[in-house]
């Protein structure tokens, strides 16, 4: 896509969301369309180091649940502003992701992906037993009452995740494009190759597992007013952490845009099942279709496309 | 606070508990140590059979250990299967890293989420005639709910060893892990014994399940504590040896009881995580390294 077509199209769909917020009324679509954002985002985020880098991350959760605490933390000590919390939840998430790309020093392949997994359990263990931001039985959040020029709260939530996923697709488009973005291709495909081929990777990974902390950090940072009740059930969900993963997964790791193909398309499906058949049903569907795409599609819906049109083309 | 009983009694619990725990990590000892298989759906599939021991045990009144047994061949058949398709799928398009790990996170996840469909978040329990008794010598306490998965664990693990190391199949598993293209020069299929190790392993996970379900209650997502743990123990055992795995699984267990019993049990899922961590940074080939 176009540089210009591009930003052209970002503007589009801000301008469209604006918008919305002026003829809709009904809360129901905001609550809606804020899941489906915060999935999108989610899996921006994870695609940075999983599908450009080839690190695995089954640790989402833990920097989502990052910003979360981090803003019913501050908001309890301090009384920030949304948009301060917003950027404090990126620099905590961004921090801890730091220090995960010194463990990638040691731990390839597998056993990164299991240190991800322990990390989420170790660092939901310490918030379980923080009494300050309510432990394991949870805190209660009050909805500001300001909401700017919009209707509601929930409208201006939605503005705020929609305007924050606009950045991070942004962002992800320019790393996959830059020389940084070639770089990090190249430790995904051969990182002993890679290394000696002069490409700086424990930069490389430093900045992509920073900017994937930081990207989720961000995205859980509003969770507390959305819900307004958060627990450590809730913020470090499972449910959250294969999202993350599942969506560029079925979407297509190796280009920007598979991570937000699959979020769409999976999170506007889980929220038409959750209202139409249950709202059990409808974390099973990431899961089954997760399985299914990875076994018989594993470049993902990017993947089926581009070889589509090769055999349309030859 | 710190008494001697007190200590005597947390490093009894924790020897039992550790002897279960061989139960949980063996069948990883086996998928991931010898056949370097990221199954992180084993626990997954520990829950599913403490599910069919419950079941039966509330239904038919059977013994949940004699259950666990006896559901063990099927489990086998299963585990063959799924290998069939890991192996089509990933294995011998040598997509394995990524997306292997993916495939067996679905499949936990899958089996979590149909779990709680059916049976919904209450805990689940077995009745057994032995689960409320217990011994009592001097001042350390034996109860029964702990002493039978240990016993149980203990002879599963000795059975194990023996296989492994005394039969036909169990050498050419060891034979797969070590050099898996002189075992194809020496005309044996290792598709075909990985596919036996891999049922092998899930095989273990029926009995596991079982023994999980008589040391206390059950839910779908308890398993996940139980990932931890299993990597923890089969790491620091030194992958895929079967004597550094017990050992590794009896130092889980003392150290858990530990903190558990001095710190409080909410701080004990942090313990597995940070073992596994700490030997990870420090010494990825174990105690008992195979490499």
């Amino acid at each position: 896509m176009k540089s210009a077509a591009f930003w052209g199209v970002l503007a589009a769909i801000l301008a469209g969301g604006l918008a919305l917020t002026a003829v809709l009324e009904n809360e129901y679509y905001y609550n809606a369309l804020y899941l489906i954002l915060q999935a999108t985002l989610m899996a921006v985020a994870w695609n940075i180091l999983g599908g450009f880098t080839g690190y695995v991350n089954f640790g989402s959760a833990a920097f989502f649940a990052m910003g979360a605490y981090t803003t019913v933390a501050l908001n309890k000590a301090l009384g920030l502003p949304l948009p301060l919390l917003i950027l404090a939840g990126g620099a905590v998430g961004g921090l801890v992701g730091f220090g995960l790309g010194y463990l990638t020093l040691r731990l390839k392949g597998v056993y990164f992906a299991i240190a991800t997994l322990a990390m989420a359990i170790v660092i939901e263990t310490f918030i379980s037993n923080w009494t300050y931001v309510g432990g394991a039985r949870g805190a209660y959040m009050l909805t500001p009452d300001q909401h700017l020029w919009f209707n509601s709260y929930i409208q201006m939530l939605f503005m705020v995740m929609l305007l924050l996923t606009l950045a991070a697709v942004a962002i992800s488009r320019m790393l996959s494009s830059s020389r940084l973005g070639r770089g990090l291709a190249a430790i995904r495909d051969d990182e002993v190759a890679a290394e000696s081929a002069g490409v700086p990777t424990l930069r490389l990974k430093l900045v992509s597992t920073t900017v994937m902390g930081a990207m989720m950090g961000v995205a859980g940072a509003p969770f507390p007013y959305f819900v307004t009740f958060v627990d450590p059930v809730s913020a470090f969900n499972l449910f959250i952490a294969v999202n993350a993963i599942a969506m560029p997964m079925i979407g297509g790791t190796g280009h920007w845009i598979g991570p937000v193909i699959g979020a769409l398309l999976v999170g506007s499906m889980q929220e038409i099942v959750k209202v139409t058949v249950s709202s059990e049903l409808n974390v099973l569907i990431v899961g089954v279709m997760l399985v299914v795409f990875i076994t018989l599609a594993p470049q993902g819906i990017v993947g089926l496309v581009r070889k589509h049109w090769q055999r349309r083309k030859s | 606070m710190f008494s001697a009983d007190l200590l005597a009694n947390a490093v009894v619990a924790g020897i039992l508990l550790g002897g279960f725990y061989a139960a949980v990590a063996i069948g990883l000892a086996i998928v991931f140590g010898q056949l370097d298989i990221v199954n992180i759906a084993h626990p997954a599939f520990i829950i599913v059979g403490a599910y069919i021991a419950y079941i039966l045990n509330s239904r038919f009144g059977f013994d949940p250990v004699l259950v666990g047994l006896l559901a063990a061949p099927a489990f086998f058949v299963v585990g063959a299967l799924i290998y069939r398709v890991y192996f089509l799928a990933f294995e011998r398009t040598g997509q394995e890293s990524l997306s292997g790990l993916a495939f067996f996170f679905g499949v936990m996840f899958i089996i979590e989420v149909v779990l709680i469909l059916i049976y919904g978040v209450d805990y689940r329990l077995v009745q057994a005639d032995y689960i409320g008794q217990s011994w009592r010598i001097g001042f350390v306490d034996f109860p029964f709910r702990m002493l039978v998965p240990f016993a149980v664990a203990t002879a599963l693990t000795a059975v194990i060893y023996t296989f492994m190391s005394h039969t036909f199949m169990g050498r050419a598993i060891q034979a797969v892990a070590q050099d898996r293209l002189a075992l194809q020069l020496m005309g044996a299929d290792p598709v075909r014994i990985k596919q036996w190790a891999f049922g092998l392993g899930i095989a273990t996970a029926a009995i596991a399940g079982s023994l999980l379900i008589v040391i206390g209650p059950v839910e779908p997502s308890v398993g996940r504590l139980y990932i931890g743990r299993a990597f923890a123990i089969v790491v620091l055992g030194g992958m895929g040896s079967i004597s550094g795995m017990f050992i590794a699984a009896l130092i889980l267990g003392i150290v858990e009881s530990m903190v558990s019993t001095f710190a409080g049990p909410s701080w004990s899922p942090a313990v597995a995580f940070g073992l596994l961590a700490l030997t990870l940074a420090l010494r990825p080939a174990g105690l008992f390294g195979r490499r």
